[in-house]
């Protein structure tokens, strides 16, 4: 059973992978491309334009977009996860939080990807990766895959059941990327507003990646609550799949 | 031995979402009343038994509950009342958007497939050429199966479905689409399956291959089991509704 399982994963994420970008010339690099010109543009309007005042700026800002892709992605496909396999849905019975695991780990795998990007852009800005790399970047990859994993389900499944969901979360996600420091530096924050950030459940995840890239250290706190954050989420969201599981061949 | 037993079995769906954003809010307590009262009934008070080494046919009108009761087979559906007991492995004959991915070849499908019908992949690759040989596609198989015909792809979901070694086949209309010999084919694949003791079970409009394989019909009308057992007779009761 359990060898069945691993195929399963395998199988699934593979599928992902394989047909993201199949029927495209660049394929895989537009993986890469859509975070760098977004840093394009961030850079051009925040650091030409508008003069923010911050050393590395295109490096703190490549630091951040990946793994915001990672999230935001695998949320916007997963709203709709259960929707686009419907005719699988009515007719076999698998386990179907499998297709969100699959899905976060495909992303996941465009995240890993990007990870020699990043350390290209660090390279050339004269920054150098610690040998703490070696273990806290497995460890950061594990909880931001359950994290990630967690909120995709949740939203998968309630969408199910409330499909303006897919609106909500298109909006709410863009509101979450401005709040969360990927495009100036919590520094920036005024002391008061800085509260706000707590209700950003991303924030510290970005924050605890960004220590890492620019600063080769883990900061504690962050890397806690990411943890908090997503063991609650995890039990939230896999809880309630639990309970509505039976009615997605129904409603699909 | 009972492979599929049904126990007074009811099945309402309940229809979310009616009357959108103004009279969600302007009524909202109403709202909640009235999904909860929004029912649809599908299946009512079913009672059956299907052994192994049957062939059964469900006939019935369109809307009549049997795309329900082969929901409720495949454990896909959870019963509102009543009990559904399933003994052994089922396998349903996949269309094409079910487990089958267009872009993907022919050989990358069948893989894929087999391991949502509950196969391993070491299952799947011991079986692959005899799945290739059977669905006769051999000259294809590493095309995407986006050019494939419909007769095609269903010859492939046929032929991975038999492949699995399931106990109980589910087929839900789709033999109808391959060609003369290929339909001979799944014909007597079906008899092979009957002779090792399986069960197959068959949703149709199609008289004549309800009439040619099965032993025992289901004739399903308005939710409810109008008639079941002997095949002709099931026939013309089906064909005076």
């Amino acid at each position: 059973m359990l060898e069945y399982y691993k195929d399963l994963l395998i199988e699934l994420t593979k599928k992902d992978i394989k047909i993201r970008y199949k029927n495209s010339y660049l394929g895989y690099l537009w993986s890469l491309a859509n975070p760098l010109f977004l840093a394009l543009i961030f850079y051009f309007v925040f650091k030409i334009v508008t003069k923010i005042q911050m050393p590395n700026y295109t490096l703190f800002l490549i630091s951040g977009l990946f793994i915001w892709q990672w999230i935001n992605n695998s949320i916007m496909i997963g709203s709709n996860l259960y929707i686009s396999n419907a005719s699988l849905i009515k007719k076999v019975n698998f386990p179907r939080y499998f297709l969100a695991i699959s899905l976060v780990l495909s992303e996941g795998f465009n995240f890993i990807i990007s990870i020699p990007v990043i350390l290209g852009f660090m390279f050339y800005y004269g920054f150098y990766p610690s040998l703490n790399w070696l273990y806290l970047v497995p460890i950061l990859l594990i909880i931001s895959g359950i994290f990630i994993y967690s909120l995709t389900l949740l939203i998968a499944t309630i969408n199910l059941f409330f499909r303006d969901m897919e609106r909500i979360i298109g909006l709410l996600l863009t509101f979450l990327f401005y709040l969360t420091p990927i495009i100036y530096p919590i520094t920036m924050v005024p002391e008061k507003y800085k509260i706000l950030l707590y209700f950003d459940p991303f924030a510290p995840l970005v924050l605890t990646w960004q220590n890492l890239f620019l600063h080769n250290k883990l900061e504690i706190n962050y890397f806690i609550i990411s943890i908090v954050y997503s063991m609650i989420f995890l039990i939230f969201s896999q809880s309630i799949y639990n309970k509505l599981k039976y009615k997605f061949a129904e409603l699909v | 031995m009972i492979r599929v037993k049904f126990e007074n079995v009811t099945k309402y769906y309940t229809l979310l979402n009616t009357g959108g954003i103004k009279n969600f809010i302007l009524h909202f307590f109403n709202h909640i009343k009235t999904i909860k009262d929004n029912k649809f009934l599908a299946l009512d008070n079913i009672s059956f038994e299907i052994k192994d080494k049957d062939v059964v046919g469900i006939v019935g009108k369109n809307g009549a509950g049997k795309s329900t009761t082969l929901g409720l087979i495949a454990n896909v559906l959870s019963p509102t009342k009543g009990k559904v007991t399933i003994k052994g492995k089922i396998a349903p004959l996949l269309e094409l958007g079910a487990g089958f991915h267009p872009d993907l070849s022919g050989r990358e499908n069948i893989i894929l497939n087999g391991i949502l019908l509950g196969m391993t992949k070491k299952e799947i690759l011991k079986k692959l050429d005899s799945i290739i040989e059977f669905s006769e596609l051999q000259d294809f198989i590493d095309q995407p199966i986006r050019i494939y015909s419909s007769g095609m792809m269903s010859r492939l979901g046929f032929s991975v479905a038999v492949h699995s070694n399931p106990d109980i086949l589910l087929i839900d209309e789709v033999l109808s689409v391959g060609d003369a010999k290929f339909q001979e084919k799944s014909k007597n694949k079906i008899y092979e399956f009957k002779q090792k003791g399986k069960t197959i079970i068959f949703v149709s409009h199609d008289i004549n291959i309800v009439r040619e394989l099965c032993d025992k019909i289901i004739v399903i009308n308005q939710h409810k089991i109008l008639y079941q057992g002997d095949v002709e007779k099931g026939i013309k009761i089906y064909e005076n509704l």
